[in-house]
């Protein structure tokens, strides 16, 4: 054995890993920094009050009870909107039009919208909705954040139902299964942890997007459920009352992006325990 | 060099000499593309009632396609077509008009790895059964445990028919497929090379039950195991390079084969 060819090739490994180790801690240390600031600053203000009072004027006390319900609501009604239209067009894409000329165009489509600014949509939904109807809304809000639901949702459908064995398909197949309920039955119920995986992503992706919700569901100071009228939302409250010069919406802005932190750390973790429970059945 | 001088398998089924055969299905002129490449080559062969018929050759000769067109497998995907006539009970089934899945019904298929669906061992064979047939919950339930009796796995189930059919062992679910195309009533049944994946226990059970199938069915099987073809079936098919060499009872196959080709194949000369 060439013994210098070796330990030179032990030195190099030594080297290579050391500069791994190394990128990996400096990308980590500022997610950690980044962490332990938002919990730092974001416990001291959380307490009862936040979620039972509205946003205050400056320098009084409340909460964030409007933001927190009308993030809420229009998240609901954006993954109600975005994952039946995500999941109908991810299943042609992966089971009926997998062959087709179509599902290329689709993709490719869905892929740029997938990686598209927020604040485009943003703008897309404003003049389509807001500057037609007149008037902010939550209706433009939610349909804005649908936008941004239906790419995630079509991709991993899409995925996970590839991902399901032809084999399985053509035992389907075999005991004559019509192919809607192939994919209904079967198909569906092999892929279901990764799609719902792929619907909690979404959730995730749009609980902290602010652009799209500035030019549709604008902001309200007050409590409104009235989706016809500007509805305020977390991330923009944060947007607002971070960059406000008083130092109690300041407080609040900290405590508002805890709760969406913890919010999409909730959804992470149950999709991530859904995605091992796939790969164990 | 003498065919008996060289192992030859042991057959273990003969015909009778007055027995009637009877065609299931015929096989005209059958020539079948993917694409451009002409896999099949207007191959003819028949599958009598009740017989089992082994297909056998080697890798690429065509047998598993020619299975696939048995049920329009092929369907399935784009730029596959199939010319040629092949009738079930003298009715063409590569005609256009043809509904495919009652087409699936009738002639069931078992594949080379175990496919079961993801969901409860019952729910497995009651799923098929349900697609054509109302039934009340004891009869269904009867007609599962007949199902898996048929497929001599019930004995081994019967406890446990909440479980996932996935946590089975591989034998077992090969069994459980097996069941779960029994239950569907088929009248043909084609099995795609079913042992290649199990271990040698699980395969003399494979050929024993499909031995005690074909009282009922009729049975196409495709294998890799001579021995296995010579063992389970009654006529045998070699097939080589998409055409169809030779057919035969399967006892004058293994001994006294009338093409070269066919004598090298199951002296194991080639393939």
């Amino acid at each position: 054995m060439d013994t210098a060819l070796y330990s030179k090739r032990r030195r190099r490994n030594v080297i290579t890993m050391a500069l791994a180790y190394g990128a990996t801690g400096f990308g980590l240390s500022w997610l950690v920094l980044i962490l332990v600031v938002l919990l730092w600053e974001g416990f001291s203000g959380l307490s009862l009050s936040v979620f039972t009072e509205m946003t205050p004027p400056p320098g009084s006390a409340g909460g964030l009870l409007n933001p927190i319900a009308g993030s809420l609501i229009m998240t609901v009604i954006a993954v109600l909107i975005g994952t039946p239209l995500g999941i109908l067009a991810g299943t042609y894409m992966a089971e009926y039009g997998r062959y087709d000329k179509l599902t290329m165009i689709v993709r490719f489509i869905n892929d740029i919208l997938l990686s598209a600014p927020s604040i485009v949509v943003g703008l897309f939904i404003y003049e389509v909705m807001v500057a037609q109807m007149g008037h902010f809304s939550g209706w433009a809000g939610a349909v804005s954040l649908a936008v941004i639901v239906i790419p995630v949702v079509v991709r991993t459908t899409e995925d996970m139902l590839t991902l399901v064995p032809d084999s399985l398909r053509e035992a389907a197949a075999s005991i004559g299964l019509p192919r809607s309920l192939m994919i209904q039955r079967v198909a569906y119920r092999a892929a279901r942890a990764g799609m719902i995986t792929g619907v909690l992503l979404a959730v995730a992706r749009i609980s902290g997007e602010t652009a799209p919700l500035l030019f549709t569901a604008l902001n309200n100071q007050f409590w409104s459920l009235n989706l016809n009228a500007p509805v305020s939302s977390l991330p923009v409250v944060i947007f607002q009352f971070a960059l406000s010069p008083y130092k109690d919406w300041q407080k609040l802005a900290w405590t508002g992006a805890l709760i969406i932190t913890l919010a999409v750390l909730a959804l992470s973790i149950v999709a991530r325990i859904l995605t091992a429970q796939r790969k164990t059945s | 060099m003498s065919v008996a001088a060289i192992t030859v398998p042991t057959v273990t089924h003969s015909l009778s000499k007055d027995e009637e055969l009877t065609e299931k299905i015929s096989i005209k002129n059958l020539d079948f593309f993917y694409g451009d490449h002409r896999a099949l080559q207007s191959v003819s062969v028949p599958l009598y009632r009740g017989k089992v018929t082994a297909f056998i050759g080697p890798s690429g000769c065509g047998k598993s396609t020619l299975l696939r067109i048995l049920n329009r497998m092929y369907d399935l995907y784009p730029n596959q077509r199939a010319t040629g006539h092949v009738t079930l009970d003298s009715a063409n089934i590569l005609s256009p008009s043809q509904d495919l899945n009652l087409l699936r019904a009738k002639v069931g298929m078992v594949f080379q790895k175990p496919t079961p669906f993801p969901m409860t061992i019952f729910e497995n064979i009651a799923f098929g059964i349900r697609l054509y047939e109302r039934l009340s919950k004891s009869e269904l339930g009867d007609r599962v445990r007949h199902a898996l009796e048929r497929a001599a796995l019930w004995d081994e189930v019967k406890g446990k028919l909440e479980a996932n059919g996935l946590s089975l062992s591989g034998g077992q679910q090969q069994r459980l497929c097996i069941a779960r195309t029994v239950a569907v009533r088929p009248e043909v049944i084609l099995f795609d090379e079913p042992c290649s994946a199990l271990d040698p226990i699980s395969t003399a059970k494979i050929e024993e039950l499909i031995d005690e199938l074909k009282d009922d069915y009729t049975i196409a099987i495709v294998t890799h195991n001579m021995q296995q073809a010579a063992r389970v079936s009654d006529f045998t098919a070699f097939m080589y390079l998409g055409e169809l060499v030779e057919f035969g009872e399967t006892t004058r196959i293994f001994t006294t084969p009338n093409d070269r080709r066919t004598q090298d194949y199951i002296t194991g000369r080639f393939g």
